[in-house]
Order: structure tokens, then sequence, then C-alpha cells
């Protein structure tokens, strides 16, 4: 794909400008760094980051059947959450793989507000149409290039956001959000990031996302915030365990293979798409699962697709890998038959014709510092679970 | 960018620079650490191990990429970098300095005259 024919974000002169270095991300042109990844992954731990991340889908679901349809394609109970929350859940095909991972915003019992992987809107989109047609006063419609999305991840986040939206924006809690005002501009304003650290997204009208990230950068100057570009957020989410669609997961799997059976309620009312197909994959069992690794010995990075060996023979396939800027450990992503899976199993990644040697280890491989939410009343036991999981 | 005016370059993005008589340093340019961002990992050959010009010597990793080293010209590896197994990021840091690669007897010091001058070299970089 040539240059001139990459879809811009509003940013897209600030980023050069600033000398970032620019990458193709399924026809995008964004920052991949600025200055160093390694450095903005530190700002992010340690004070705060800015990202533009204008390229994710972003879906309007709206209408008096709006909560139907939704429940009913994705995979965690859209009835746990009430206004003003939001909701990390999946969408799932007829055998139970993962189309794509979301969040969806209640804004009101009859419009949600969905958000989505950039490569996967398209498809998403008329997957949730298909399923709309049985629900005709259901309107679907892709609000990508009219709504900008910056996000500010990091331990200083909330006094930079109190700065511009006020002390009731940043006491939110975790995966809440509220529509306000920022820089003069109306915003929804929410809680939630891809870092595991305390941050925000804020949502706006594409053409007021520069005013926002000026205005962001010049409050932010007084606690070190960074521009941050694509190879910290990935590097960053790495650290976390996080997945990433398309790279760590795709249709091939259901959410029991990759941990995320955490969002899957198959008890909830109405059923799910893929009811069955789920139900038989629970109970049989995941053959293969995602499981986090740290390397023990130098020999390079584990790259996607790299075998990974135990007991001479190939157990699984790496999915992603980098070095953790924080702990200085190179650590990955990859599938590994479940018995070679368990936290501690000694394993070798065949890192181009050398077996390097590693271990298996608990995801996250950094503690996360996102904002909990306040432990539920004990009257209300199911309440918080969505919120205090990752994600 | 720098790009010293002292060395000889190769279009593969590394950099020779004679030691007097037949010995010579390489390391990869400015240009291409700046290109390959942050370096946490270099594969360096034995001590000893006889290179072909243009044969492939190792790799330097980045966060984003693996890229293969080349030797610009022919002859022994006399030493390696013994600081890039702790320190890779020296490459960044330093490239036409602390972080060099290798250094090497070379076969015939006439093959330097194939290789570029900076600004031939800076010229190439700026075409693409």
């Amino acid at each position: 794909m040539s240059p001139t024919t990459l879809l811009k974000t509003p940013l897209f002169r600030k980023h050069v400008a600033a000398g970032a270095k620019m990458t193709d991300f399924h026809g995008w042109s964004l920052p991949l760094q600025y200055m160093s990844m390694m450095d903005e992954c530190k700002a992010v731990r340690k004070s705060a980051g800015l990202f533009d991340i204008c390229h994710m889908g972003k879906v309007e679901v709206k209408g008096k059947n709006a909560f139907r349809l939704l429940q009913h394609i994705s995979t965690n109970d859209l009835s746990r959450i009430s206004e003003g929350q939001a909701q990390y859940t999946a969408l799932i095909d007829d055998q139970g793989g993962i189309i794509d991972d979301l969040v969806i915003y209640q804004i009101s019992r009859f419009r949600f507000f969905l958000c989505l992987n950039a490569a996967n809107t398209e498809k998403d989109i008329s997957w949730i149409a298909e399923f709309a047609l049985q629900y005709p006063d259901v309107e679907v419609r892709n609000l990508t290039r009219q709504y900008g999305l910056l996000s500010v991840q990091g331990p200083n986040s909330e006094v930079l956001i109190k700065s511009l939206a006020g002390a009731r924006a940043a006491g939110m809690e975790y995966f809440h959000f509220m529509i306000t005002n920022m820089a003069e501009k109306n915003v929804i304003l929410s809680r939630t990031g891809y870092t595991g650290e305390d941050g925000f997204e804020i949502y706006c009208d594409w053409r007021d996302t520069d005013i926002l990230w000026d205005a962001l950068m010049a409050k932010g100057k007084h606690w070190s915030l960074k521009p941050c570009g694509l190879g910290a957020r990935d590097l960053l989410r790495l650290e976390m365990g996080y997945l990433l669609h398309g790279v760590d997961m795709d249709a091939s799997v259901t959410p029991y293979e990759v941990g995320l059976e955490w969002i899957v309620k198959l008890d909830k009312e109405g059923g799910l798409v893929a009811q069955e197909a789920l139900t038989r994959k629970k109970t049989e069992g995941a053959a293969r699962k995602i499981a986090g690794f740290e390397m023990n010995e130098r020999g390079g990075l584990p790259r996607h697709g790299y075998s990974i060996l135990a007991e001479g023979r190939i157990v699984g396939e790496v999915t992603s890998g980098g070095m953790s800027p924080c702990s200085g450990k190179t650590i990955g992503l990859g599938y590994i038959l479940a018995e070679h899976s368990k936290p501690g199993t000694p394993i070798q990644i065949d890192i181009r014709g050398k077996a390097v040697e590693a271990t298996v280890v608990r995801r996250p491989f950094l503690p996360s510092k996102t904002k909990k939410a306040k432990p539920a009343p004990a009257v209300s036991a199911n309440g918080g679970e969505a919120a205090a999981k990752e994600e | 960018m720098e790009f010293p005016k002292d060395l000889k370059y190769s279009k593969e993005h590394e950099w020779v620079r004679v030691e007097g008589g037949d010995t010579a340093i390489i390391g990869i340019t400015d240009f291409a650490q700046d290109e390959l961002g942050d370096i946490v990992f270099v594969e360096t050959p034995k001590i000893g191990q006889d290179l072909k010009a243009g044969e492939s010597f190792g790799v330097a990793e980045s966060v984003k990429t693996v890229s293969d080293l080349y030797s610009p010209v022919a002859g022994r590896v006399i030493e390696v970098n013994p600081e890039l197994e702790g320190r890779p990021e020296l490459v960044n840091e330093s490239p036409f300095g602390e972080g060099w690669i290798i250094k090497m007897k070379m076969e015939d010091p006439k093959e330097l005259e194939s290789l570029l001058s900076a600004q031939d070299y800076r010229d190439l970089t700026q075409k693409g």
C-alpha cells in the first residue's frame, strides 16, 4: 500500500512535525514511536503517556432492541452493567470462535457505543448488521471517522484529567464513563485503557481531536506526560499479558483457549450465539492454551510464529514476544499444549534454529495498577465482577 | 545524523574503520541504528571465524525487527565487542564508538576501495 492511500488521523501532521516514526497499521498511518519505545513505556509506568488511537473502530448500536441484539451476540452479560458503565466482551461466531474483543459502553438502555479493533471493524459491522436484520428497529452506524480517540495512561493521568475535566470526572470508577467537557469540548471520558495502569480514554468530535491533544500536552508538561506510539502500546499490553486480536487470537480459537472464560456468561437470559458450541468446549476443556513465558537466557526475542519446544518436541507456538522495558526480562505469549502450560514448566523457544531456555510464568508479567472498582456490597455479590477483572 | 568522514561504508549499512595495516573495526551506522530502533540483542560470530565479503556474520535485533549483519570485507574475526552481550543498547547510543561489533584481520585491504565514502553513503540513505 503506498503512503498516499493510508488513512490519517486528525493528528497525522502533528506526529510528523514532532519527528515521530510513522507506520502502516492496518491501513492507518500512525506513530510507531516518538523517541524510544523503551522510554515511552517507562513514562507510562512512572508518570503518564498520551496515545493517538483514533484508528480504533467506533460503532453505535441503537434502538428499542439494541440491548437484546448485543446480549445475544456478545459473550459477557450486558445486564450486569448500567448507564455510564463499560464492559469488556467478545464477539464470537457460531462455532464460538473469537471474531473480535471489544468494549461496550452503555449510553442508555437503547443506545450503546462499541470500541473495536481497527483491523476488524468492517467485518464486525457486517456480522452485527446480519443479526440486526432480526431486530428491525435497531440501527448500526460506523462512527469511526466521526469520533477521535485519545488515551492518557499512567499514574499521573488522574491529576491531569482533574485539571482539565474536574474532580468528579477524575474520581470515576474503573470501567465507568461520563459525557462531559474538556478544554471546552464535548467528550465521552472513560476510565479504561490497555496498559495495566490507571488511565482514561477520551472520545471527542473528530475535528476537536487536535485541540484536545494540545490541551493535554500543554497541561501534561507539569506531570511529565509523553506522547507515545504504537510500539510502546504493544509492549505495555504485553507486560500485562493482554491479548491482541489478530496476533494472539482469532476466529480459530474460543475464549476457553485464551484465558477469556471470565467474559463468557453461558447462563445469561436469552442465550448466546454459539451457546451449544461453547458449552461443549467448556466441558471438553482446551487441548492448548495461551500461556505467558519468560526467557532464562539471552538469545534474541521470541517472535510471532516461532516454535515452543519441550522434551525435544514442538508443543506450541509463540504469538507475541518482546523485552519488558520495566523488568528488563524477555517475555512472550503463546499457545502451549495444556500439559506443558502450567507456571513453572521449563520450555524452549526455537529462535532461528537455536533452542533457547524459557519458563512458563503467570500473567500479568508486572502487577496491574488499574483503578479497582469499590468492593461490591454483600447484597449484590456479582455486581462488581466484570469491573474487578482485568480490562 | 552522523556520517564520519574517516570511515568506509557498505550498502548494507555497516561501517569499517581501519586501525593501521590490515586490522579493521566494523559496526552499523547511525542511520541503521535509527532505522532499527531500540536494539535488544546482537548475535556475534566466534573469534577465529573466516568471513567472505558480503557474508552474514550475525544479527542485530531490535524491538521492531531482526536484521542480518554483513561483513563489508573478507577476513578473520579477531575480536568481538564483549560489552554488547550485556548492553546491546550501546549500538544505539554510540554506533561509531562503544557500539562497535567486530574487529577483523582483512584478507586484502584493497577491498576497501570498493566501499562507499561518507558522502556516497549519505547520498544513498537520502535516496530511499
